[in-house]
């Protein structure tokens, strides 16, 4: 139920891994739970993210909740049609909802982060 | 699904947005069992209704009903309640979470004896299922032998639904016509699956405690824990018309005169963010750089596409077109305020 090629943080982050470039975004889990999403608030470009520290906001109707960065790096690109589109988070988390590109700063602490298979047990418990 | 005093309640069974549109446009169904419904009878049991809310319930026919509060000797709300007459006396619905402080609160008040009354808590045997928006009553006429043309808004009969015996009345929190169901808990599966499926080629869906809360607030009405409270009496809340002073004695009176005649210090107001930002419980207000109040509700209005707030700001510094920021997350974010309520529906047609 969760794409193979992508790794995965405790905190319903996922990370595509592209040579020194990783694409962030939030799980279909987390979607869901969030609900319908109306808002989101996202670094500027070349903004440094730690590892597992919040790196901006997401909010659904009902809550406000914290983005919490799966690796550390500066971030190269953020999705821009989430300003306007927020819903694609809803829509296509691991898809069109896609929040930033980042280059990486620390590429082995991708090796920190859970595999499909792993994190569909940890949102089954 | 979330625990809500002692009941688990859905926040959403889809997504709010879906079903708060629902509401607006076709029918959404409530599971509102979790309200509390206290009973007053006996002889003096509208002298002691009287003496225990702040409005007339004097002015009442049998089937009608009116929204009220009760209010402590200072004046600060202890619930916001519907008070409906019935055919052998009062029946008080009541904000779950203060149904036992609005029990004791009465029982309080009947303990001095100086009223012949009973009271009688139902809310553990009775269920209520809302059906609300502009085609509810048609769901609800096609379930009913009742002539719905008789039942005018803030109205309710005894009658049945889906064979089902019911107290029907035109009364809601969304904003939209609708009714509030009250039946014995044991028939409200029933009740709710007969509305469920007869609601189907209306457009029918299910709703949550979250498009409840964003309906009520576009509307324009207080929640209790946000805009109500017990440090907060009906003239800040925008409540001094519920309040009948010339009724005579009751709880609170000499508290909230003294709030008309010399005018509430602080008022609840609505404001439409000018900036993109949305408003939260317990945020601050800022005038000029100061702060001055909280935010009490907002959210991403689903009708209007425009984030709303209710706001307590001080009296002397509300007006319509009144500039004020809210701070997010550290910032201040630009608001105006604007005319409550932020929704209102529309009128019907009038018959030809």
């Amino acid at each position: 139920m969760y794409p193979d090629d992508l790794r995965y943080s405790k905190d319903h982050e996922w990370v595509r891994v592209e040579g020194s470039r990783a694409t962030i975004g939030i799980t279909n889990f987390a979607a869901d739970e969030l609900g319908d999403i109306v808002f989101v608030e996202l670094p500027e470009v070349g903004a440094q993210l730690a590892q597992f520290a919040s790196f901006g906001v997401v909010e659904s109707v009902k809550a406000v909740s914290d983005l919490y960065a799966p690796v550390s790096g500066e971030v190269a690109e953020v999705n821009e049609a989430l300003r306007e589109k927020p819903e694609l988070m809803n829509a296509d988390p691991f898809g069109e909802g896609w929040i930033l590109r980042i280059e990486l700063k620390a590429p082995d602490e991708v090796e920190q982060l859970m595999d499909a298979a792993a994190y569909h047990a940890q949102t089954a418990a | 699904m979330v625990p809500f005093a002692g009941y688990e309640m859905p926040v959403q069974y889809r997504s709010i947005i879906d079903e708060h549109r629902t509401v607006r446009s076709a029918v959404g169904l409530f599971d509102l069992s979790h309200m509390g419904e206290v009973a007053i009878s006996g002889a003096e049991a509208l002298a002691f209704s009287r003496y225990a809310v702040v409005s007339d319930p004097g002015a009442l026919e049998p089937g009608q009903a009116q929204y009220s509060m009760l209010c402590t000797d200072t004046g600060g709300i202890i619930d916001d309640l519907i008070l409906y007459r019935t055919d052998d006396g009062y029946l008080i619905v009541c904000n779950a979470s203060n149904r036992d402080a609005v029990v004791e609160h009465l029982g309080r008040l009947l303990s001095r004896g100086d009223f012949d009354a009973v009271l009688d808590d139902r809310s553990d045997r009775t269920a209520l299922v809302a059906p609300q928006g502009p085609r509810a009553a048609e769901l609800v006429a096609g379930l009913t032998g009742l002539d719905l043309e008789q039942l005018g808004n803030y109205r309710s009969l005894p009658g049945r639904v889906a064979g089902i015996d019911c107290l029907v009345a035109r009364t809601g929190y969304t904003g939209e016509d609708g009714f509030e169901l009250f039946c014995d808990a044991r028939r409200a599966e029933r009740l709710w699956r007969a509305l469920y499926d007869a609601g189907q080629p209306l457009g029918l869906q299910p709703c949550g405690l979250g498009s409840r809360d964003t309906l009520r607030l576009e509307a324009g009405m207080p929640l209790y824990g946000n805009e109500l409270d017990r440090d907060t009496n009906p003239f800040e809340a925008n409540l001094g018309r519920v309040v009948k002073m010339e009724k005579g004695e009751f709880v609170g009176r000499r508290a909230l005169q003294q709030v008309q005649q010399e005018g509430p210090r602080r008022k609840l107001i609505g404001l439409a963010m000018r900036d993109n930002a949305i408003p939260r419980h317990g945020y601050a207000v800022h005038a000029d750089g100061q702060e001055v109040g909280q935010v009490t509700s907002g959210t991403l209005s689903p009708t209007l596409g425009e984030k709303i707030a209710m706001a307590y700001v001080p009296a002397d510094q509300a007006g319509i077109g009144n500039d004020f920021e809210v701070v997010v997350r550290e910032r201040a974010y630009r608001a105006e305020q604007v005319k409550l309520p932020f929704y209102r529906r529309p009128r019907p047609e009038p018959a030809a």
